[in-house]
């Protein structure tokens, strides 16, 4: 059984859903996150694995124990909260010890443990600060010790990175991925941030309405979305919406012919078996499609023509919109280091573009 | 006080603290809120719901209030509101608090909106130090504010004197600044204008400075910018100081009592008359009633003017 | 923003007009001369007669008095108040404790004098604390009230989240963030107590005498400058306070 469970849970605010009939399995030592676009129900779900809010049906059974009658000082769970909320009346020794205090061990103890904690966030020279003459990230590893200073079974973490600039981010998302391995803690991670949570994560459950609408690995998730907004939300994405016009059987699943409006027939595969006039769209990232004045079609490609409508220099990548000849825009990203590349397109070169049939990922509905 | 803060419904922060608060230990809840809920009933809601009886009651032989019960049965009568409702001058009376009450918040507003909006314009880190100065006078004993104006208004002050030069040899009689209700009302403005200023102040701080540029660079001059622009935006500061000034300003005795002739008795007066020295007791508590009617129904007025909708 | 010259002068007027009969007051406490008109001289003589007064003092040690007790136990009671309106957003507590600030004192003075009269207590400094402390709750509630709401919700939670009781919570670290809310609170209601003249008319009885009540009747019966010299001692006692509370709390005299 997993070590968090999180069965059946629901919660609403009148008539609204916040979390729609949610059930998790949460292993031990796993890095865990929940992501969507705000408004999804993830903090709520957080709140409720806390303490700080009841479900309305279902439960959450840790270790085997159901929670729901623990209020928030009783579960063996730490939450490190967005805005850091550190005693501001406290010193960082202050506010690392309070946990310890409350589980009243004694203050030879506390010392100890208070400067091991500060110690393994490298803030060892702090201890007699105030919070506000930390820097943000300061801040962070202070509340990240003390959540971690009674060694909970789960550490909660409501989008902690969120106030922070891109590059302290960076820093501090490594950190946290080797704090994790170091102390093999279970981290349930809250972001709507997909970069970090494919970066940080061993599964993640994505979330959008209340429910859970996929959970898997991170590769899988990037690269076999299984719904629409999955593939949307994470990164970017093509989809071409269609009807499935005939099926052939592949291994387990089977390789599909759909009619894309404004493209033309292209091919992708799925799991499971679909039926001839299923409607659904074909995933297919845009670093999977090449493009070039004139395109080799190899066996197992789809391949259209069109050109360049427009184009976005980011620096180590550019994005091009391609208009196929039918209309349909067609996304593709390339390195701009890439060997052998000699020219960068311009908007109106005409071009083809090319991806395997196995790049493209058909999702029903 | 408009209250503006209201229970958040949906998911935001505030409505999840509160649902989560609300869920647990109802018995906590009661420990807090219980004391002061008590104190409060004890000594506010029993004494008001005292005050509704009384007004029922016949006056005792001595004054004060004759017993509930005599005889075994409830001893009630409306005598008390028939003579309110009887004899003119009290109904007079009351018009004439209102009257008096609504040229002081007239006066107020005439005065505190300069004020405000000087403090409300100045610099950020003088607005405290400006504001606690429009504050502090309220503070200080509400007496020594009235007998300010004795001394001021008095026959011999500085000012009656050189009004008097004036008017003498024009062949006037010597007019008597104190004593009169022209001192009545300037005792009430001067005791109740912070009161105006301070909700005044809280609304134009917020005015974005932005929307009087852009009126500006429309071709609207300053008077235009200020009656068309600030003024409607500052309404709801208007009503809110207008129900701090008018409500305590009809219940007013001892301004009338100190500053005030004959002629300028008023409500307030009148119930402390009744209360102390004719101790008719189901009267005055009448007046009472009548007084706190006429406070709540303008409450109750200024909260729904001044209730938050769209403005088109 | 230019700002206008009428506008310099009425915000100035405005000024004036407040604080000139003040500066009247204090200046003609030190006049030599029996009536308030014209200057005469310099004298202490009125400040002199104020402390040989034996009906002063005892009037104003019985302020003292009610206003100390008042102001403890209004803050307390306050502060329960000003957390149950803001946590627990109840219905009823928030017109109870608003309602006495909000409508005529000589309404809370007429109805407390015939409770206390029904129920044959002795009027005196007792149902004077009584009743100043029904209207001070209402001040501390607000004051606390506002802070509560501007301090960061998440601190109490991650309190409870590190194993703290409500009860701990509150103590440990919601109190010490509110505690110059608190203060202020109280040294407002003490402000309260030691000026209110209206409500202290009706419940204090025959006997009883507050440093207000004293100054009235020193107006009505015989009006020397030995009024404006206990003024001068009670403004300048009102100022320290209310200074002192600005500088713990200083959104909550605008709150009021």
């Amino acid at each position: 059984m997993a070590l968090l469970e999180i069965r059946n849970v629901t919660r609403r605010f009148g008539d609204f859903a916040a979390v729609d009939d949610v059930s998790i399995g949460i292993e031990a030592g796993e890095f865990f996150t929940l992501l969507g676009p705000s408004g999804c129900g993830k903090t709520t779900l957080l709140r409720m694995i806390a303490g700080f809010d009841l479900p309305d049906g279902g439960s959450i059974v840790l270790d085997g124990k159901d929670l729901a009658g623990d209020p928030p000082e009783r579960r063996p769970v730490r939450t490190v909260f967005q805005s850091y909320a550190l005693f501001p009346h406290m010193t960082v020794a202050g506010n690392v010890a309070f946990p310890l205090r409350m589980a009243k061990v004694d203050r030879a103890e506390v010392e100890r443990q208070v400067k091991l904690a500060l110690e393994g966030v490298q803030l060892g020279g702090k201890a007699d600060r105030y919070p506000h003459e930390l820097s943000g990230g300061q801040k962070q590893r202070v509340a990240i010790a003390r959540a971690l200073v009674t060694k909970p079974r789960v550490l909660l973490l409501d989008e902690p990175l969120a106030a922070l600039d891109a590059k302290l981010r960076g820093e501090l998302q490594l950190e946290l991925i080797n704090l994790q391995k170091d102390i093999g803690i279970t981290f349930v991670y809250v972001t709507h941030d997909q970069t970090e949570a494919l970066a940080l994560s061993h599964r993640i459950a994505v979330m959008n309405h209340g429910r859970v609408e996929q959970l898997d690995e991170p590769s899988r998730i990037y690269g076999l979305p299984r719904t629409r907004f999955v593939a949307d939300f994470i990164g970017h994405c093509n989809l071409f919406d269609g009807a499935v016009v005939a099926t052939t059987p592949h291994e387990s699943g089977a390789l599909v012919d759909l009619d894309v409006a404004d493209l033309g027939r292209i091919r992708a595969f799925t799991k499971g078996q679909v039926t001839p006039g299923t409607t659904g769209s074909v995933a297919v990232r845009p670093e999977k499609i090449r493009i070039s004045a004139s395109v080799t079609q190899g066996e197992d490609e789809n391949h259209c023509a069109g050109h360049i409508r427009d184009f976005l220099y980011m620096g180590d990548v550019t994005v091009y919109i391609v208009e196929a000849r039918g209309g349909q825009r067609v996304e593709a990203l390339l390195a701009n280091s890439e060997a052998g590349r000699t020219k960068f397109f311009e908007a109106g070169d005409a071009v083809e573009a090319a991806w395997r049939f196995d790049a493209g990922h058909f999702i029903p509905g | 006080m408009p209250d503006t803060s209201s229970p958040a419904e949906a998911p935001g922060r505030g409505g999840r603290a509160a649902s989560w608060q609300t869920r647990s230990s109802g018995a906590g809840r009661w420990l807090v809120s219980g004391p002061p809920l008590a104190y409060l009933l004890v000594f506010f809601a029993i004494p008001a719901l005292i005050m509704v009886a009384a007004s029922f009651t016949p006056p005792g032989e001595f004054g004060g209030l004759a017993p509930l019960f005599e005889d075994g049965k409830a001893n009630l009568t409306l005598e008390a509101y028939e003579r309110f409702a009887e004899d003119p001058i009290y109904l007079e009376l009351f018009v004439k608090s209102v009257l008096y009450a609504a040229i002081t918040t007239l006066c107020c507003l005439l005065l505190a909106y300069p004020l405000a909006l000087l403090v409300a314009r100045s610099a950020r880190k003088y607005r405290d130090l400006l504001m606690l100065l429009v504050i502090l006078p309220f503070w200080s004993n509400f007496l020594i504010r009235v007998y300010a104006w004795m001394i001021i208004l008095g026959p011999q002050s500085a000012v009656s004197r050189a009004l008097n030069a004036v008017v003498e040899p024009l062949g006037f009689e010597p007019v008597s600044l104190l004593f009169s209700s022209f001192a009545v009302l300037v005792g009430l403005v001067y005791v109740h204008l912070p009161f105006m200023v301070l909700p005044l102040y809280a609304n134009l701080e917020k005015h974005d400075p932005a929307l009087l540029d852009a009126a500006q660079d429309l071709g609207a001059n300053a008077w235009q910018r200020f009656w068309r622009v600030t003024f409607p935006l500052s309404l709801p500061g208007v009503w809110a100081g207008a129900a701090l000034v008018f409500i305590p300003a009809l219940g007013i005795f001892a301004i009338p009592d100190i500053l005030g002739g004959t002629e300028s008795t008023l409500i307030g007066n009148v119930i402390k008359q009744q209360f102390l020295e004719t101790r008719d007791w189901p009267f005055g508590s009448v007046l009472s009633i009548m007084l706190t009617a006429v406070a709540l129904a303008l409450a109750g007025l200024a909260a729904w003017v001044s209730r938050p909708r769209r403005t088109t | 923003m230019k700002r206008s010259w009428t506008l310099y002068a009425a915000a100035i007027a405005g000024y004036l007009f407040l604080y000139v009969p003040l500066v009247i007051v204090v200046v003609y406490s030190f006049n030599d001369s029996r009536l308030n008109a014209e200057w005469v001289g310099f004298t202490l003589d009125w400040y002199r007669k104020l402390f040989a007064n034996d009906e002063m003092i005892q009037a104003a040690l019985n302020s003292l008095l009610i206003a100390t007790v008042a102001s403890l136990v209004s803050t307390v009671l306050g502060t329960m108040a000003g957390f149950a309106m803001h946590r627990h957003r109840s219905r009823l507590l928030p017109v109870l404790v608003l309602m006495p600030i909000a409508i005529p004192e000589i309404l809370m003075g007429v109805s407390l004098l015939l409770f206390f009269v029904l129920l044959n207590f002795t009027l005196g400094i007792v149902s004077v604390m009584l009743a100043h402390i029904a209207f001070c709750i209402g001040f501390v509630a607000i004051v606390v009230r506002s802070r509560l709401a501007g301090m960061d919700e998440s601190l109490t939670e991650a309190a409870r989240d590190c194993g703290a009781t409500p009860a701990q919570a509150f103590r440990l670290v919601t109190l010490p963030l509110i505690m110059p809310a608190v203060i202020a609170g109280a040294l407002m209601a003490f402000t309260l107590s030691i000026d209110d003249f209206v409500i202290t008319f009706f419940t204090a009885g025959a006997g009883t005498q507050t440093l207000p009540l004293q100054i009235y009747s020193m107006i009505k019966i015989s009006v020397t400058p030995e009024v404006n010299a206990v003024s001068t001692l009670l403004m300048l006692l009102t100022l320290l306070l209310i200074v002192l509370a600005s500088k713990l709390a200083p959104g909550a005299l605008r709150s009021s």
